[in-house]
């Protein structure tokens, strides 16, 4: 494979282009709500009403307001379609021909059919949207490599590969600015830097496709969307800092994206862009999917390494870090999918570029899964910086029929609950971490007045308890134990002296936990007793725990 | 041989560069409580009792696997450490039933010893009473459930000395168990040497040798030293 090839196929695909598009939605949200119904009735409407030498529709990936599913994009003229049923079909596609001339055959508007619901593609939801790591997806057919090499695709790895020393992908990477999108925070290029600078010729990348939060499904798009994007961003890693075999360790859960991981791996070996001698260099590197079996644990770095070893996935005391020894004791470089997903557009446009978007210490955007009492949910890729406020009410919507929203829940289980007086704090690693919350992997779950705080931490805490692997001891029994003193207090039965003892858990949990898990499984807890403590007090005092005010 | 210099609890010591904290502080009369951690068998830092505090550092860090460094200045006993080694002492009492009146380790028992040292004098968590099954199947061993405190050192034993590997825990959180083979009844558990390693390893009496009545079983923890420094020192005591 050379350059010209790769532009000669993205000319091929361009030119095979029909001038209009009609871009289906085929990501897991839309699939569930029929979309891939909604595409065959295109296909079939396009042929019948004759238009196949004009107009085609396309598989897409996420058109990110999962709540309008199935959503339909026209492109080039960008008119988006929601809650599309095959049977508005046929008159979408008429409504595509020219008005002077409406060929007889054309099915019209059926009387009984409502027609298609009109999106708003300038609405805040959209406009206000960065997309970086989200750029081709419903764009481009994710299960087309073409598609993704004609909107630039493995262009940056022929670039790190052939114009680039590893030492400079490094140094570009860590120029950036670029923090792990896993929850974490820990800026990508030092990381590439250590793992570089290991002996040993056997190195690993993996990517983090572990998704296990609850309501948060950023990866599982990004995967579904552009699957390319993360086999291009783990190559120029491979390229980077010597290693030659990556794994995805992705869950079970997502069938589709497994599917289209596969499918995009198949592809890019065929066309020598993974395997051996990329790109006609010495650069030999492989990607092999690995199947999590369903423990959230599995998402924990080193408890994932010894899932992918075959053995039982718990975590294991750092250090040793990963990057110095990790998958059979080598080191191996950890990223998860929205990281890897950052690196082709870092070195396409440059690290001056990439450092220019977002605050001071926090660099780039972040992909964020809107859900809860929330009208727009779905996803959105926002500058860091912006406003949690602005995330919500403006890009969000607000609270649907005519609520208030009273807290914002980022980070999943190892996260806290924001209360509304605080939503005008900027997007940040450091400034969410000050208010005993956590960027996550990028989780939103909006509430309103309607819920119920203590019963929002019994059920993290619930999940926590489920989802603890039972290695270490404060984890194992301390979840237990607060998830009884929370059930308690929800039922109305706890004294003052349960909701100090749940704090004097939380406290010893937080410190002597072995793994991440353990010592953030508070955090529900503490967040919501900083900002919420009324709610506790009322329960303890009213008995019964007193539904808060509607 | 290549030293390091370090403070532990106030005590000016100095210890082969290559131990662990726990290590150093134990060959200086310091004691740390320990419940996952066997000589001879890998660290796993699973008990969480030995954590210290490293001065310079916020996070607690497990002794057992934190290798000693020049100039660290380690506190082993602080009221915080101590509270906490309470607290997780208390929770495993409370996690399965613990009834040292009934138990054949009573009076040898690493996690009474533990209760008293760290001060436990009454469990202030809900005791959860799971009801849990005894495996009697083995014909000279037997398995409780119920006085298991999931350190894993059975496991360990088994797989890095016996070679083994009969003993491995399944479920997860809460509901993990020690197994044999396959999850399968321990007399059938068909990998099983019957060596009784893991009865000798066990801190409490969820291993125990059948026959043995309340308080009876006293472990022979040399069985277990001699045998590593065959292994690792290459020198047979007979």
């Amino acid at each position: 494979m050379e350059l010209t090839e790769l532009h000669q196929i993205a000319e091929h695909e361009r030119a095979q282009q029909k001038p209009v598009r009609i871009r289906c939605c085929a990501a897991a949200g839309c699939v569930s709500s029929g979309s891939l119904a909604v595409k065959q009735a295109f296909d079939r409407a396009i042929a019948e009403q004759g238009l196949s030498d004009r107009v085609q529709a396309c598989s897409v990936g996420c058109l990110r307001l999962c709540c309008a599913g199935p959503l339909v994009q026209m492109d080039p003229s960008l008119e988006l379609y929601e809650e599309v049923t095959p049977e508005q079909v046929p008159s979408l596609v008429a409504s595509l021909l020219p008005a002077a001339a409406p060929p007889l055959s054309a099915p019209g508007a059926s009387p009984g059919i409502p027609s298609a619901k009109r999106g708003d593609p300038q609405a805040p939801f959209f406009t206000r949207q960065m997309p970086i790591v989200l750029e081709n997806s419903g764009i481009i057919e994710p299960e087309r490599i073409e598609s993704y090499i004609a909107a630039g695709g493995y262009r940056a790895l022929h670039h790190a590969i052939r114009e680039m020393s590893p030492a400079q992908v490094v140094e570009c990477i860590t120029r950036s600015g670029l923090r792990g999108r896993g929850g974490g925070g820990y800026p990508t290029g030092v990381k590439w830097s250590l793992v570089a600078k290991m002996p040993g010729q056997r190195k690993f990348i993996v990517c983090n496709a572990d998704e296990g939060d609850p309501g948060a499904f950023m990866d599982r798009s990004v995967l579904e969307s552009d699957p390319h994007r993360v086999l291009e961003g783990m190559a120029i890693a491979a390229c980077a800092v010597g290693a030659t075999q990556g794994y995805i360790y992705v869950r079970g859960e997502y069938p589709l994206a497994i599917h289209r991981l596969e499918v995009a791996i198949k592809q890019a070996k065929k066309l020598g862009l993974l395997g051996a001698g990329i790109f006609d260099s010495p650069l030999n590197f492989r990607i092999d999917l690995r199947i999590g079996a369903g423990a959230f644990v599995c998402g924990e770095e080193t408890a994932l390494i010894e899932s992918i070893e075959g053995r039982r996935g718990m975590p294991q005391v750092r250090p040793p870090y990963p990057a110095e020894k990790g998958l059979w004791d080598c080191p191996t470089l950890i990223n998860n999918v929205e990281t890897f997903a950052n690196i082709a557009p870092i070195i396409n446009k440059g690290a001056e570029w990439f450092a220019g978007i977002g605050t001071a210490k926090s660099k780039g955007t972040k992909v964020f899964a809107l859900a809860g009492k929330i009208r727009h949910t779905g996803l959105v890729e926002v500058p860091m910086g912006m406003t949690l406020n602005a995330i919500v009410e403006e890009l969000g919507g607000g609270a649907p029929n005519g609520g208030t929203i009273k807290a914002v829940q980022t980070g999943g289980p190892s996260g806290g609950c924001i209360p509304a007086s605080l939503l005008d704090t900027p997007v940040d690693y450091e400034s969410l971490q000050a208010l005993g919350s956590i960027m996550g992997s990028g989780g939103m779950i909006v509430m309103d007045q309607t819920t119920n705080m203590v019963e929002v931490a019994k059920f993290f805490m619930e999940f926590c308890m489920d989802e603890s692997c039972g290695k270490c001891i404060p984890c194992r029994a301390g979840t237990v134990q607060m998830y009884r003193l929370l059930s308690r207090i929800v039922a109305g039965d706890a004294s003052p002296a349960e909701v100090k003892q749940l704090e004097m858990l939380c406290d010893m949990v937080k410190h002597t936990s072995l793994c991440g898990l353990g010592q953030s499984a508070p955090n529900p807890v503490l967040s919501t007793l900083r900002y919420f403590r009324p709610e506790y007090d009322r329960a303890l005092k009213n008995g019964r725990i007193a539904l808060p005010l509607r | 041989m290549p030293v390091k210099t370090l403070t532990i609890d106030g005590q000016l010591i100095t210890s082969p560069r290559d131990q662990t904290v726990l290590d150093a502080a134990r060959g200086h009369g310091i004691k740390i409580p320990t419940l996952c951690h066997l000589d001879g068998v890998s660290e796993v830092g699973a008990c969480r009792l030995c954590l210290v505090e490293i001065a310079g550092s916020n996070k607690l860090v497990p002794s057992c696997l934190t290798q000693v460094a020049e100039g660290m200045n380690v506190t082993t006993n602080s009221p915080r450490l101590q509270d906490y080694r309470k607290m997780i002492v208390e929770l495993l009492f409370a996690e399965r039933n613990h009834v040292c009146s009934v138990c054949v380790a009573n009076g040898h028992c690493e996690l009474q010893e533990l209760a008293v040292a760290v001060g436990m004098d009454h469990v202030r968590f809900e005791y959860q009473f799971p009801q849990l099954p005894v495996d009697v199947s083995h014909d000279q061993f037997g398995l409780d459930h119920n006085r298991c405190v999931m350190c894993t050192r059975c496991v360990r034993v088994c797989d890095e000395i016996e070679g083994a590997h009969t003993w491995d825990v399944s479920g997860r959180g809460h509901n993990a168990r020690v197994i044999t083979d396959l999850n399968q009844p321990w007399g059938d558990a068909e990998s099983c040497t019957s060596c009784g390693k893991c009865v000798q390893a066990c801190p409490t009496g969820a291993l125990f040798r059948q026959g043995a009545t309340v308080a009876e079983m006293q472990k022979d923890k040399e069985k277990l030293g001699s045998l590593m420094q065959a292994r690792e020192k290459k020198q047979w005591v007979v």
